[in-house]
């Protein structure tokens, strides 16, 4: 009922004081080593090399997990080599089933993979609970329904797998992105070597211990940790049939260099810098919340984050308002703890890379605003920042930061705001809210983004295709959509 | 370099009494009667942003048949022509793909009318460029009915290749094909006609506007294409069409920073290596169609429009009255 201009400022001070709920550390076991999954083997590197991955919310270490070399990387292409004949041969609806039993398992596991994902990555455990883990499970379950359906996907044409992939995942949504992979890759008959970002291999790992349990035949799935030379020489490889990759449009420009004098396939899931639009009809609280949740979910580490906000000028006073108050609510601190918003920074690297744009954003001459919240003294964590008075030119509202921080931005008209969110060389994602559903549509048709959220933010579903425009990359993750860049269409 | 004089082959250049017109004569040496009239020769010019100008860098070359006889002075176009037809391309690219859908197939029925109107004309220049009657008129007969195939697909390919999602929340989710923007192509360089329209087609099917490089040893039919396409109701700048060397110009089409896909159809590994690496500068989609004989029916499918097409997705959420969840 209340009018926009007399809502009360929340206070905040009593806000803050949620008694402790912490989530216990008992609910996951990790082990203190972990070898390399290979051949539905887990055996020892022959690089006799190990790196440790650390807690980012309090700097502890939690395991070492082996380095692949070049030499390991090759027997896990040899080993999926050797399961895809196995694999591609076998009929869709056993190998459907083989992917389903590997969603309920991870069902059954939930908790334990929610805690290790925020152990590892340093999320709120509310998000690995209710969204990484959850998310996980039914995309292996969608896709899984796809394996002895494939012939009805593609109008006139016979589907045939291309080989071997090449998987290389991020460090924002460790488990989720490994089902993103896997689960499409298996359903059309692939065989896969997944390889978890550094910083946060523990549920990749773990999902290969459910994958030995689940009996999948050896090969099919192989799952190798390390870092950028354990990619590189992934991508590299001469035997693998196709790469998929998600992270920074930088790497993905590498990828498609490395890999151009090749028949390999490619999928590149980029960077982004999403506009989110608010127009003077959109309901303004609403509208609010969706930006908070559109910039700071998972600490912003999100490619699609809606890193821009325009805000037409008539509104622009009070959302700015809003957004402060809010913001100001945000509680940060102990991923662990369920009460917590915003988690700890994945890694001291990205803290640094966060910390640099804000001072950039600074000496640019934008105005900072931040929540006054205390920072917990060990670990890495960055407040929620908001920036206005930033211009179109402005590097952080050009470059994407992945990280808690929003670039604020005023229109007048319906071509300037597009002419602006469309000056970007990503594309990956962009939100409009408006009332006004001619608009909506105006807009949606007109901006260059794979993903377009009006009135919503950051919704992701197995079902619903993923995927950028322009610099973002190409090739598109889930639904139907997301079965082609698996397939030879004959 | 050539020299500016050109040979023409009889068939086009002999006057109906059977008297050789002089080539550098004046045209009043020669008697203004039907029987015997100085034929006018054709400038083959390039085609970009709707215009048909002579290449900026003043440079040409000669077109050729095999039996050695001169067909032409061609535009040997520049880097410099194919920036300004990707200005134009990309003027045209928002107007273009914002026609409605039947709109863009009516126009494409055009340039096919256009072509069967030209028949005879273009069957001319196959048979100069070494085409038996039969072929030539086989190849026109192909070209005319591949324009009338994507001419129907302009307004179907989407219901084929579109979803709605039925996602787990409340929300309306939907998925659709939308042209990727501006893309350049090198079309099919043994073909003179239809390697050329079956590149050109489902790219503009699809809404996106090109730059197209037309076959260097059999340049005419790309040039007098250009002219049916101009009379075609299709807006200026939708297809820019360039004559010129693969060698020079491939390495252009392909870092381009605002084209946004490439299309390749040579079989040349090092050619295509080159292209990819370039095209990953701004991550230009790259398609490379090798193998692929134009003439026949698998030189035409709505899965060539989607080459050139991205999925975009779109959330809504459905507001929940009455119980019962909404959804789709």
């Amino acid at each position: 009922m209340a009018k926009s201009s007399n809502t009360l400022k929340l206070k905040f001070d009593s806000a803050r004081q949620f008694a402790p709920a912490p989530e216990s550390k008992s609910a996951a076991t990790i082990k203190p080593r972990y070898e390399l999954f290979i051949n539905g083997e887990f055996v020892k590197p022959l690089s006799k090399k190990y790196f440790a991955t650390h807690n980012p919310a309090n700097e502890e270490k939690l395991s070492e997990v082996a380095d692949a070399n070049e030499a390991d990387v090759d027997r896990a292409v040899k080993a999926a080599r050797a399961g895809f004949k196995v694999w591609s041969k076998m009929r869709g609806k056993e190998r459907s089933k083989y992917i389903y039993r590997i969603a309920r398992m991870i069902q059954e596991r939930a908790r334990e993979f929610a805690v290790i994902e925020t152990l590892d990555g340093g999320k709120p455990i509310r998000e690995s609970r209710d969204f990484d883990v959850p998310m996980a499970a039914n995309h292996f379950f969608y896709y899984a329904g796809w394996a002895d359906k494939l012939e009805y996907a593609f109008p006139n044409r016979q589907t045939a797998p291309l080989g071997v992939a090449g998987q290389i995942i991020p460090w924002n949504f460790p488990l989720l992105m490994a089902a993103w992979k896997i689960a499409p890759a298996l359903a059309t008959g692939n065989t896969v070597v997944l390889k978890p970002a550094e910083t946060t291999p523990l549920t990749a790992l773990k999902l290969a211990e459910l994958i030995q349990e689940a009996d999948l035949p050896p090969g099919v799935v192989n799952i190798i940790t390390g870092a950028g030379a354990t990619g590189a020489a992934l991508v590299n490889h001469p035997d693998v049939n196709k790469i998929a990759f998600t992270g920074s449009t930088d790497v993905g420009k590498i990828i498609q260099r490395a890999i151009a004098g090749t028949n390999k396939k490619a999928t590149l899931e980029l960077g982004g810098k999403a506009a989110n639009i608010i127009f003077d009809d959109a309901p303004i609280d609403q509208a609010v919340e969706g930006v908070i949740n559109g910039i700071f979910f998972n600490q912003g580490h999100v490619c699609c984050a809606g890193s821009r906000l325009y805000v037409q000028e008539s509104v622009y006073d009070e959302v700015v308002r809003k957004l402060k108050d809010r913001l100001e609510t945000l509680i940060l601190g102990d991923p662990m703890d369920k009460n917590t918003d915003i988690g700890a920074i994945n890694s001291k690297e990205q803290l640094a890379q966060i910390h640099k744009y804000i001072e950039i954003g600074k000496k640019e001459g934008a105005e900072m605003f931040t929540n006054n919240c205390k920072l917990p003294g060990k670990g890495y964590f960055c407040r929620p920042t908001l920036f206005t008075n930033v211009a179109q030119s402005n590097r952080i509202a050009q470059e994407e930061i992945f990280g808690p921080v929003l670039a604020i931005q005023s229109f007048r008209t319906d071509d300037e705001v597009i002419e602006k969110a469309n000056n970007s060389p990503y594309g990956l994602s962009a939100g409009v809210w408006t009332d006004k559903g001619s608009k909506i549509f105006n807009l949606t048709t007109k901006l260059r983004a794979g993903v377009v959220w009006a009135n919503t933010f950051n919704q992701f579903d197995p079902t619903s295709p993923f995927g950028g425009y322009k610099e973002s990359g190409y090739g598109r993750e889930g639904g139907l959509h997301g079965l082609l860049p698996y397939l030879n269409l004959q | 370099m050539a020299t500016s004089t050109i040979k023409k082959p009889q068939s086009k250049i002999k006057s109906t009494n059977g008297v050789q017109a002089k080539q550098n004569g004046h045209p009043q040496a020669v008697k203004p009667t039907d029987d015997d009239r100085l034929k006018v020769l054709k400038t083959y010019k390039i085609y970009v942003g709707g215009q048909f100008p002579r290449t900026e860098s003043g440079r040409y070359y000669v077109a050729q048949n095999s039996k050695g006889e001169q067909l032409a002075n061609v535009c040997l176009s520049s880097r410099k022509d194919f920036r300004d037809a990707v200005g134009a391309a990309r003027g045209a690219q928002g107007g273009w793909a914002g026609k409605a859908a039947n709109n863009r197939g009516q126009i494409l029925y055009r340039i096919a009318e256009m072509l069967e109107g030209r028949r005879a004309q273009f069957i001319d220049e196959l048979m100069q460029q070494d085409a038996t009657k039969q072929a030539a008129e086989a190849e026109v007969n192909i070209a005319v009915d591949r324009l009338i195939h994507y001419a129907g697909w302009c307004d179907k390919f989407q219901q084929l290749y579109s979803s709605v999602n039925p996602v787990a929340s409340s929300h309306f989710n939907f998925s659709v094909p939308e042209p990727t923007g501006v893309v350049s192509v090198i079309a099919p360089q043994d073909s003179s006609l239809i390697g050329l329209v079956s590149v050109i087609a489902p790219v503009i099917a699809g809404g996106n506007t090109c730059i197209v490089l037309g076959s260097y040893s059999k340049p005419l039919c790309a040039v007098t294409f250009g002219e049916v396409i101009n009379s075609s109701d299709v807006p200026g700048g939708v297809v820019n069409i360039l004559t010129g060397k693969v060698a020079e110009l491939a390495p252009y089409f392909a870092d381009h920073m605002d084209v946004n896909a490439m299309v390749y159809c040579e079989a040349d590994a090092a050619t295509t290596k080159m292209i990819k690496e370039k095209a990953a500068m701004n991550l230009k989609r790259v398609i490379t169609y090798t193998g692929k004989n134009w003439i026949t029916n698998e030189g035409q499918s709505p899965y060539l429009i989607m080459d050139t097409q991205e999925i975009k997705t779109t959330w809504h959420p459905i507001e929940n009255i009455g119980g019962a969840k909404a959804g789709y």
